[in-house]
């Protein structure tokens, strides 16, 4: 089968129910998305699928449909996306695991409200889990990129 | 005290050696009996030398040889290094470097010694001391205990100072010009007509010139990197997801692996039948571990799939198989054949109590799991007689030497890369995800494996925080408590850790105890007793250890006897409290939250303060009762670390361990069953989310008279904090953790 991840296309030869997780990470050495819990409990492994977040340890690859884009097709340390640059400004990540997870949920959110109030972070954020409790710069990271992507 | 001094100073010269193209910089060790980590590339006669600094043609690399697991202490250690050398710190390049005993862990040891912490006696100072030289003999490069600061604070900045004069002498050398008439400036000499001679171009010069052996320090007004908040060097990395953890780690031809170990933790494994494997893609083999298998495969999923379908018999646990019969052991422990210390012991308890009206309390914990957001795994390669390891781990220098055991090769010939860690908190101190990569990479034909557990397996094979329960008895007198009885039961986390070390687990735990004794309040009759419970289940650290419960257990009964006085529990503390920067921490923290003001109805605030890693840290944490149940609302922390090296790294780090221990008291438990572990993943035991975290204020003071490090001491006053604050509001108390047994929380 064929999939397209951050703009490029790959053949890929596994079973349909393996999860795209694991397609991502052992097949393709994309190693952006992490694995946390493997059912859908923490988000480290969210990625785009069509803009939209996805918990890819739980989506079989063979029901993907559309583009994949990881924290690596969103910017790179040479040009990170607004959101990632808010991340090093507010300097968010700690043990840094599940930070691929967080950013890439928080650009999903980000691209259809950016304006959030903190209820509203609160709520698109609360799937993803931080073990070293980096929440209060994660809201203010988040604020401050919706402010960069209003041009405010 | 002179002479201890004078050899634990000797621990401390600085040395340089040439590299190719190069010199490194860093410490000879006393007597050393030390294998040099650099030893490829270095002169004869410069084996013993440890880098903190090297400077080749790529430019200035520091070396920091503690685990990065989120704490920030790369960066610290970087800009200790850097404050000294005078380099623009965006220009340095920061690695962890190899498994050296020679980055032995000094503090970590001194801190295991029964004084109270704020005791700065003639005696706790000079055993303190002495024990430079056996931390060193053991020759542990560890991280925990929040000691990384302490431990690195006159290492890296010496290292810096020295390499710095070092270049300056060869530039002088170089130019033929008086040393004392050059400067430097971000990493480079600069001549009195203002040329540049940047330090790697120094570099090779300086590899003959011997450092000054005790090179001067900067006086802290003259500091630029340290006490400000810096970039941290892994903030871009951990941003655009190009952190390297071991999960990451790639290598051509690598296998994938998972385990599956007896659940009743430690048992035996008497049969597997891996048939059903067999017929699935990609597996490769299965391997017996002993207690349990290890599945090869080509891929992790199909590692994990195929290991599933193994089938496995299992003996039965080597402890008591449930969480009651758990308990039952500890609840027995509290006889005089199980006392295990009396560390405070002022006053006349007995007779103060004897007849007098008194409150009596028992409060307990659970077992609980790190549950790192990354699940053990680690690489390893075994080729030609020589072992690579890729783990992320808090104890390289072990690592090494059960590689070697395990793959049967001498240590000299095993290298240990630590990766960023996906977390640690204690559990990266064992590295029994260590051992069975071994184990597989003997049975792969010399090609690398990485073994990565399912997060079930994980969640189930942890090394976990014991249980403990502690009984306490109490009497106030005129708004005051005078009598104050704790007794605290636990099996003993350092004779768990100890005794897998192959160290003497004989003398007292003082961390049963910790965080509730040696804590600096002036009550008249004050005693503090630990018992230590039979070992049960496999333990070990846990942040902050055994402060994790007692900050529990001593800030609440403090909060019972202020309420049995009826009196302010702060104002309580305020007044009872010995010790200066302890004071300042509450009076901080009242002030933050506006102790004493107004609160709506069904609101309420707890205070609590424990000492804990020689940081006095007070939290004062806000509720509110609402329809869906009971809400964090706001949490304040006031913690005094002597010198704040780094304000936003502090601040995040005690926000972070007041989130870790709210977690706990919330909600964390782990539960037993015929053995076996019950909650496996984490929709049954799972961390606090972003919609449960209150807003946090963090005031960092440095009235203290030490250097302190920061990763534990904002995890213990959270539970009693909150505890206390359910009680202000709901007048319920609650001496059971966690709380969601007992109320229900948003
Ligand atoms: S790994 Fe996918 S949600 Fe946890
Ligand atoms: S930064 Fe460590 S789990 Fe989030």
């Amino acid at each position: 089968m064929q999939l397209k991840v951050n703009g490029q296309v790959h053949d890929v030869d596994v079973e349909p129910d393996m999860p795209l997780l694991w397609v991502l990470r052992d097949e393709l050495g994309i190693t952006g998305p992490k694995f946390g819990c493997g059912i859908a409990m923490c988000g480290a492994c969210t990625v785009h699928v069509d803009g939209v977040a996805e918990r890819s340890c739980s989506l079989p690859v063979g029901d993907v449909e559309g583009d994949v884009v990881t924290i690596e097709g969103l910017g790179t340390p040479a040009a990170m996306n607004a959101v990632q640059a808010a991340w090093v400004k507010h300097q968010v990540a700690q043990c840094g695991y599940c930070q691929s997870g967080q950013i890439m949920n928080a650009a999903a959110f980000l691209a259809e409200n950016t304006d959030p109030s903190d209820a509203d972070i609160d709520d698109a954020m609360s799937g993803n889990l931080c073990r070293c409790g980096t929440y209060p710069r994660i809201r203010a990271a988040i604020k401050s990129a919706a402010a960069t992507l209003r041009g405010a | 005290m002179g002479k201890l001094k004078t050899i634990a100073r000797r621990t401390f010269l600085i040395g340089s050696a040439g590299i190719v193209g190069g010199v490194v910089f860093g410490y000879w060790k006393y007597k050393t009996p030390y294998d040099n980590p650099l030893r490829a590339g270095l002169d004869e006669g410069a084996s013993a030398l440890t880098p903190y600094v090297k400077i080749d043609e790529n430019g200035v690399t520091i070396i920091t040889p503690r685990a990065e697991m989120g704490q920030g202490v790369h960066t610290t250690l970087a800009a200790m290094v850097a404050e000294e050398l005078d380099v623009a710190f965006d220009e340095i390049k920061v690695e962890h470097g190899p498994a050296s005993s020679a980055y032995y862990n000094e503090v970590a040891l001194a801190d295991g010694l029964p004084f109270a912490p704020t005791d700065r006696s003639w005696l706790a100072e000079t055993v303190r001391a002495a024990v430079a030289i056996p931390a060193k003999l053991i020759g542990m490069q560890a991280t925990g205990g929040s000691s990384t600061t302490p431990d690195g604070y006159e290492k890296m900045r010496k290292a810096g100072a020295a390499a710095r004069l070092v270049l300056i002498e060869a530039a002088a050398q170089k130019l033929d010009v008086d040393a004392g008439t050059l400067k430097t400036k971000n990493g480079a000499v600069i001549t009195p007509s203002g040329d540049r001679h940047s330090y790697e171009s120094l570099a090779v010069v300086a590899a003959g010139i011997e450092p000054p052996a005790d090179p001067p320090l900067k006086p802290q007004s003259e500091w630029r990197y340290l006490g400000k908040s810096m970039p941290r060097v892994d903030a871009v990395a951990k941003s655009t997801g190009t952190a390297e953890y071991s999960i990451d780690v790639r290598l051509s031809e690598m296998l994938y692996a998972t385990v599956k170990m007896n659940p009743r933790l430690g048992g035996a494994m008497t049969a597997y039948d891996d048939s059903a494997a067999k017929e699935m893609r990609g597996y490769v083999k299965t391997i017996d571990i002993g207690g349990g298998i290890a599945v090869i495969a080509d891929n992790t999923w199909r590692a994990f799939e195929a290991a599933k379908a193994v089938e496995c018999t299992w003996a039965d646990a080597p402890y008591p198989p449930s969480t009651e019969a758990i308990f039952a052991t500890v609840e027995a422990s509290f006889t005089d054949e199980q006392r295990d210390n009396r560390l405070t012991d002022i006053g006349d308890v007995d007779a103060a109590l004897d007849g007098a009206v008194h409150i009596e309390a028992e409060y307990r914990v659970p077992i609980l799991a790190h549950a790192t957001m990354e699940p053990m795994n680690a690489v390893a390669w075994l080729r030609d007689g020589k072992l690579d390891i890729w783990a992320g781990n808090q104890f390289p220098t072990k690592a090494k030497e059960d590689g070697a055991a395990i793959a049967g090769i001498d240590p000299e010939q095993v290298s240990v890369h630590t990766t960023y860690l996906g977390g640690g908190f204690g559990r990266r101190v064992e590295l029994d995800f260590i051992q069975y990569a071994v184990q597989v990479a003997k049975e792969t034909d010399g090609k690398p494996v990485k073994v990565t557990w399912s997060r079930e397996e994980d969640m189930c094979h942890d090394f976990y925080r014991p249980p403990a329960i502690a009984r306490f008895r109490g009497a106030v007198e005129d708004g005051t408590p005078n009598a104050y009885d704790g007794k605290i039961a636990s099996p003993s986390v350092l004779e768990a850790m100890s005794g897998r070390l192959g160290l003497p687990t004989a003398g007292p735990d003082k961390l049963i105890v910790d965080g509730a004794y040696g804590q600096p309040y002036a009550i008249t009759n004050y005693r503090i007793t630990g018992y230590r419970a039979p070992p049960s289940i496999p333990i070990s650290s846990w942040r902050s250890v055994g402060a994790s419960y007692n900050g529990f257990f001593h800030e609440s009964f403090m909060d019972e006897l202020a309420h049995a006085a009826e009196t302010d529990p702060l104002e309580m503390r305020l007044r009872l409290i010995n010790h200066d920067a302890s004071r300042k921490v509450l009076e901080a923290v009242g002030e933050m939250s506006s102790w004493g003001g107004p609160l709506a109805a069904g609101k309420g605030r707890g205070v609590a303060f424990t000492l804990s890693f020689n940081v006095p840290t007070a939290e004062v944490i806000e509720v509110s009762m609402t329809e869906e149940g009971l809400k964090v609302d706001k949490a304040w922390i006031a913690a005094d670390v002597g010198t704040a090296l780094d304000p936003s790294i502090l601040e995040a780090q005690l926000s972070s361990g007041l989130i870790y221990g709210l977690t706990a008291a919330i909600q964390g438990e782990i539960t037993l069953e015929d053995g076996e572990v019950q909650q496996t993943n984490f929709h049954d035991y799972d961390g606090l989310r972003i919609n449960q975290t209150p807003e946090i204020a963090v005031s960092v003071l440095e009235n203290g008279d030490r250097i302190t490090g920061i990763g534990e001491p904002g995890t213990p006053p959270a539970p009693a904090a909150l505890a206390n604050a359910i009680f202000a509001a709901t007048g319920q108390r609650i001496r059971e953790l966690p709380l969601n047994k007992h109320l229900d929380f948003v």
